[in-house]
């Protein structure tokens, strides 16, 4: 993911000379150091200094510019939070905030690197649209959309590397706000967003081998999120499983389940988040994602768990 | 490497106080239609204002002002009047549901910068734009007004750091240093904020002290500057300035005149 933006942030940049990456003291990936090599000028490294990397891109978006913040997740937004709040939602500015490592994808590196929150802190803001693609396609679809949007701030969540494809041969294209399906089936719709699609996938193919049909939906927008759109997940499917690598506070599976609840849908809803604590687990993505509850052997289990607590 | 020149080459002193008793005078007037303003904050940076928009400023839709010390801008307020910025009607609105200023200032309002009100946000804000000017090759200036208390936000420190690291010859931070914290003096409760100068230089600032009452030392300071890099004028001001139950009384920085308090502000701000 990291190297798709980085590829189509700089195709974009020597287009559109308003384009600009401001970071605090991380070493941009391929294409970026590209971009920096050729236009130094447009590329500002704050050094460890998040306050600043977000007040000075919310400064030269008011003269103009289309500025892109980029770091690690977790200190996007959690040490410049008032500058995030008040620099670039309170004044609606159009600046990317780009998170990598979203999630717990920095799995050897201890919760201070873990963005399991961002989600619900980032939609809690006014003005601020929010975006988590689930593979590289849907990182460059979505980096140009923000490139060229004038809604307001966004908050880009992206993971790391190696993420599978699932999008680049899809008929459908990348709609901001727009559920995108990358399966579609009858009985159990799987909504995820970010790289624990793979983990949702996985859980479709077993479904789907167990003879269920089932639909794989990328909910890569947060927030605004398509409310028809999951309505009509709701009414069109039995069971509604939501998978996604964030607090279960704030989560996507909640607003899922207030909205069955304000349109009256009977679908059994399942959901699978990270747990609501900080994991003292160090090894690979999966490990630490197993440490928080989430392998398919566990949503599949819980499934089922889910189905005799509740016939 | 751009050069930026004043308007002016020198600054009328007689007439800059003309003008700022006429500006406490009406900021006096708004107190007695609502309560819910900062007058000794305004009253301090009353001749900084004055001579970055009268002195330094070729025109709002020029150079920039951007009011960090958000508290402090009824000053900024009634001068965008006096320019027809704003007109009497929003004044007259000031804080009123119908209106569209409120008690810090609201960014997209006709002649306002940025969105502040909670310290430590407008020099990152402003290095921001300094720097967007120097990419698109302009020749506008950054002027940035800070309460002495922002230099106890860390982010401040941040943006002093970067500001001369860019070395934003377009910017010039004003510090208002009236010496007044919410809570106390700061020359009294946080010893280790001095000397201001040296460390604005040890960050890589030009700095220099002047008296931030007198708007021609705030011009002659802006004018002859060595250049370069960005430039801090700390300036000493006396909070609640030109009234003199006001001046260094912490009560002022909220509270609004009763009509005899008021009577007695306005008659020692008569025209000279």
């Amino acid at each position: 993911m990291r190297n798709r933006f980085a590829d189509t942030f700089y195709e974009l940049g020597k287009a559109d000379p308003r384009l600009c990456v401001v970071v605090a003291d991380i070493s941009p990936a391929g294409s970026i150091a590209r971009f920096r090599q050729e236009f130094p000028d447009r590329f500002v490294n704050t050094g460890v200094a998040e306050q600043i990397m977000i007040g000075m891109a919310a400064g030269m978006a008011q003269r103009g510019l289309r500025p892109f913040a980029y770091t690690i997740a977790t200190f996007t937004l959690y040490r410049p939070f008032e500058m995030v709040r008040d620099d670039l939602c309170y004044q609606n500015l159009p600046v990317t905030i780009v998170g990598i490592g979203g999630g717990v994808s920095y799995s050897t590196l201890g919760a201070t690197h873990h963005a399991q929150e961002d989600i619900a802190i980032a939609c809690a803001l006014p003005n601020m649209s929010v975006i988590a693609p689930c593979d590289p396609a849907e990182v460059e679809a979505a980096t140009r959309w923000c490139a060229v949007q004038q809604r307001g701030p966004v908050y880009l969540r992206l993971g790391k590397a190696g993420e599978p494809d699932f999008t680049s041969a899809l008929a459908e294209p990348f709609r901001f706000g727009k559920l995108r399906f990358l399966r579609m089936g009858h009985d159990v719709c799987i909504l995820s967003y970010g790289p624990i699609m793979k983990m949702a996938a996985a859980v479709a193919d077993r479904l789907q081998a167990q003879g269920r049909s089932t639909s794989l939906v990328s909910v890569h927008t947060l927030k605004p999120l398509d409310l028809a759109g999951v309505a009509e997940v709701l009414a069109s499917h039995r069971e509604i499983v939501v998978v996604e690598e964030m607090s279960p506070q704030g989560s996507l599976g909640l607003k899922v389940k207030a909205l069955a609840y304000e349109r009256g849908a009977s679908s059994r809803i399942h959901c699978f988040s990270l747990r609501d604590e900080f994991v003292h687990v160090y090894g690979s993505h999966e490990e630490v994602l197993a440490a928080h509850g989430l392998t398919a052997d566990n949503i599949m289990a819980g499934m089922l768990q889910d189905a005799s607590d509740h016939p | 490497m751009l050069k930026r020149q004043p308007l002016r080459k020198s600054f009328d002193a007689p007439a800059a106080r003309q003008r700022c008793r006429r500006y406490r005078r009406r900021i006096l007037d708004i107190s007695q239609q609502v309560t819910a303003l900062h007058i000794a904050p305004a009253f301090s940076c009353t001749e900084i204002t004055d001579a970055i928009y009268h002195g330094l400023m070729r025109g709002t839709d020029h150079d920039v002002f951007l009011m960090s010390k958000g508290h402090g801008c009824m000053i900024q307020y009634v001068i965008l009047e006096e320019l027809g910025v704003l007109s009497r009607e929003d004044l007259d609105r000031y804080c009123k549901p119908d209106g569209r200023l409120g008690a810090h200032p609201d960014y997209e309002t006709p002649g306002v910068a940025a969105s502040t009100g909670s310290l430590g946000h407008g020099l990152g804000l402003a290095t921001g734009q300094a720097y967007a000017e120097k990419l698109k090759k302009t020749d506008v200036a950054i002027h940035c007004l800070l309460s002495d208390g922002e230099f106890q936000e860390g982010s401040t420190w941040e943006a002093m750091m970067m500001a001369a690291n860019l070395k934003l010859d377009n910017l010039v931070a004003f510090m208002d240093y009236n010496d007044f914290g919410g809570l106390e003096r700061m020359s009294e409760g946080h010893k280790a904020f001095y000397p201001l100068v040296e460390k604005a230089q040890a960050f890589g600032w030009e700095a220099v002290e002047v008296d931030g009452h007198d708007g021609e030392a705030i011009f002659d300071a802006v004018i002859s500057r060595i250049g370069g890099r960005p430039l801090i004028v700390v300036c000493r001001t006396v909070k609640g300035k030109g009234v003199s139950y006001m001046e260094n009384a912490p009560i002022w920085h909220y509270r609004s005149p009763n009509p005899a308090e008021y009577r007695q502000g306005l008659a020692e701000l008569a025209a000279e």
